[in-house]
């Protein structure tokens, strides 16, 4: 695929991505909608044009393939699996030992309805799970939001880059809309950075002392002490990870937040409506975990308003509320159980907030 | 003395680090551990060799062998186990997986491990009862045992018979060796007193070697081995041993369930 076009569906992109990103082995478990992830590379298992691709596995449960992830990526691997909603709360017990272990792994989860089965429609109510931890414990997966098929393709090669870079689980938090919408997509050629496993993984210790991946420590201060240095690589990550797009916000008086294809919407929305002279812009949390707090603060210090959209009864609204602090108006418009909020309703709304003249 | 025994006869194992264990006294994990290790010095492994921890007593095993260790979430080790050597296929890797562990909360690894024929090596030490949490019921806890959680003893009619493992496992397609041997002493007729042959724990190093012979060729193997729990069990060492060698073994009879490459002839 490096250096071609395609016409693809999100999941489809997101396995291409994750195979020029260098992918070496993907554990599957299906689950709608994101089976044309571990279906797509099944198909190319094999394929000369990815050397590094050496293992496909469909595995017999959720935690069953998590596990194997756990595995591979002990060994220095570039591992993956992709799941949805009700399968994304079964890999949070792995994801909680992964981040205690340190280990470097990658997971998809292409959001779709619940609580429970829900339906297969989008959402984005995984935000709590995917951004506060999810599993038992103290810690944080990065959490990167893609919003169109493009970015599914490019975000498996950022996702490997930032887990092995903060030896930390990556999530890519999509929506079902994103990852069964078609589109054009391009794949640059990627020369998949490198990063040395041999002082971590376990190998073999031929001619060094044994490597110990490991989640348990008895001794309290001890622990005390491993969960804070995690959480000083967290402050790091807090630091030069941000990633966000920030559209039309320079002048606008009112700033809708939005992600994956809640922010596609909001941003017909905003087209349309400074066409008609509303000042309005868009900013878009491409990394929802590090959370651009600090780029939200100064945009709400410019005094502009905000309206938070999103495909949940109001998650990440929480973040954007305490990352713009007191006195500052921030409202929100929510669409779930599969239900996506179209431009008129956004404008409407944004007319009940007396943004739009009537 | 034991300990002491061993360090005369047998010298210090490449495999095993100088931490002295945490195993209660009595317990067979510490003769498992050093059966395993001996077994790598043996085959010359070490260096190529990771185990994974499981949760259950042998969760610190880290401290205690020389090779590289992963430690597996509550019955996930077979998973793991498979994840890493289909990267890293060269490597050896096996589990020590409690009752508990491998027969109750890991029964689904543990099948899908064995179904897909993966090159791996789980020992399960069967002491038919939770031991690290204290003493709960296992689905190994016999008819009628006592435990914290079965206090009036154990009620087949309500929580089913006993689980035997190797049967389960042997009757799986994939599995290449399967074999149940024990780990406690055997007290034998004698006129100077209490006189104790430790035949079964000759089995039990065969099996254990085996079990990574058979990995080296390619199969799936899984050695489970009784043990004792004296301390939940609530009785003396020795009557421990004795309630193995006379009630767990005829429901958990030893022998040799599976072995499709004929290691135990060789």
């Amino acid at each position: 695929m490096g250096g071609n076009r395609a016409y693809l569906k999100g999941n489809e992109a997101l396995a291409y991505g994750a195979l020029e990103a260098g992918l070496n082995a993907y554990f599957a478990y299906p689950i709608t909608p994101s089976s044309e992830i571990p279906e797509t590379l099944a198909k190319e298992f094999g394929n000369k044009k990815y050397p590094e691709y050496k293992f496909f596995l469909q595995a017999a449960s959720e935690l069953e393939a998590i596990n194997m992830v756990i595995g591979a990526a002990s060994g220095g691997a570039r591992a993956m699996t992709a799941t949805s909603s009700p399968g994304f709360s079964l890999k949070q017990e792995g994801l909680s030992y992964a981040a205690c272990m340190e280990l470097p792994l990658l997971v998809a989860d292409i959001c779709r309805a619940g609580p429970g089965l829900g339906n297969l429609g989008p959402e984005q109510s995984d935000y709590f799970q995917g951004t506060k931890g999810g599993g038992h414990g103290n810690y944080r997966l990065i959490v990167l939001a893609p919003a169109s098929v493009q970015e599914m393709a490019l975000l498996p090669r950022v996702g490997f880059d930032l887990a092995f870079r903060y030896r930390n689980p990556t999530l890519i938090l999509a929506d079902a809309f994103t990852g069964q919408l078609k589109e054009d997509v391009e794949f640059p050629e990627l020369s998949p950075e490198q990063f040395d496993v041999s002082g971590w993984a376990t190998t073999g210790a031929k001619g060094r002392l044994p490597h110990i991946l490991n989640s348990l420590e008895l001794d309290y201060q001890r622990h005390f002490k491993h969960i804070g240095r995690i959480y000083e690589k967290y402050r790091q990550a807090q630091e030069k990870e941000v990633r966000f797009e920030d559209y039309r916000t320079e002048d606008a008086e009112t700033v809708i937040v939005a992600f994956g294809i809640a922010s596609r919407i909001a941003k017909g929305t905003v087209n349309k409506l400074r066409s008609k002279g509303v000042k309005v812009g868009l900013f878009r949390p491409i990394t929802l975990w590090p959370f651009p707090q600090v780029q939200l603060k100064a945009l709400a210090s410019q005094g502009k308003r905000f309206l938070v959209v999103e495909l949940n009864t109001g998650q990440m609204l929480e973040d954007v509320k305490l990352a713009v602090g007191d006195g500052v108006a921030v409202d929100f418009l929510g669409k779930w159980g599969g239900v996506v909020p179209t431009e008129t309703e956004m404008e409407s709304k944004l007319r009940r907030l007396e943004v739009v003249a009537a | 003395m034991s300990q002491v025994a061993y360090t005369v006869k047998l010298g210090k194992l490449d495999s095993l680090s100088d931490t002295p264990t945490h195993y209660c006294a009595g317990c067979e994990h510490g003769t498992l551990t050093r059966l395993i290790a001996a077994a790598m010095d043996h085959l010359g492994i070490r260096e190529r060799t990771v185990m994974i921890d499981s949760v259950g007593c042998s969760v610190l095993a880290y401290n205690y062998f020389n090779c590289d260790h992963i430690v597996a979430a509550h019955g996930r080790a077979p998973a793991v186990a498979a994840g890493l050597k289909r990267v890293h296929p060269e490597l050896m890797i096996f589990s020590v997986q409690g009752d508990g562990d491998a027969a109750s909360i890991g029964l689904l690894e543990l099948i899908y491990a064995a179904k897909r024929s993966t090159p791996i090596t789980v020992f399960l030490l069967n002491n038919a009862i939770y031991g690290m949490t204290g003493g709960q019921m296992a689905p190994t806890t016999l008819e009628g045992q006592v435990t914290t959680t079965t206090p009036y003893g154990r009620d087949v009619h309500l929580t089913g018979r006993e689980l035997d493992t190797s049967k389960l496992v042997a009757a799986i397609d994939g599995a290449s060796y399967v074999k149940r041997a024990s780990l406690a002493v055997q007290e034998i007729s004698s006129q100077r007193g209490k006189v104790y042959t430790i035949k079964n724990i000759l089995d039990a190093k065969k099996s254990v070697e085996n079990a990574f012979k058979v990995q080296a060729l390619g199969g799936f193997a899984f050695v489970e081995l009784l043990g004792t729990c004296s301390i939940n069990w609530k009785l003396p060492i020795l009557e421990a041993k004795s309630f193995v060698n006379e009630r767990m073994v005829k429901k958990f009879p030893l022998g040799v369930f599976k072995d499709t490459f004929g290691v135990e002839k060789q």
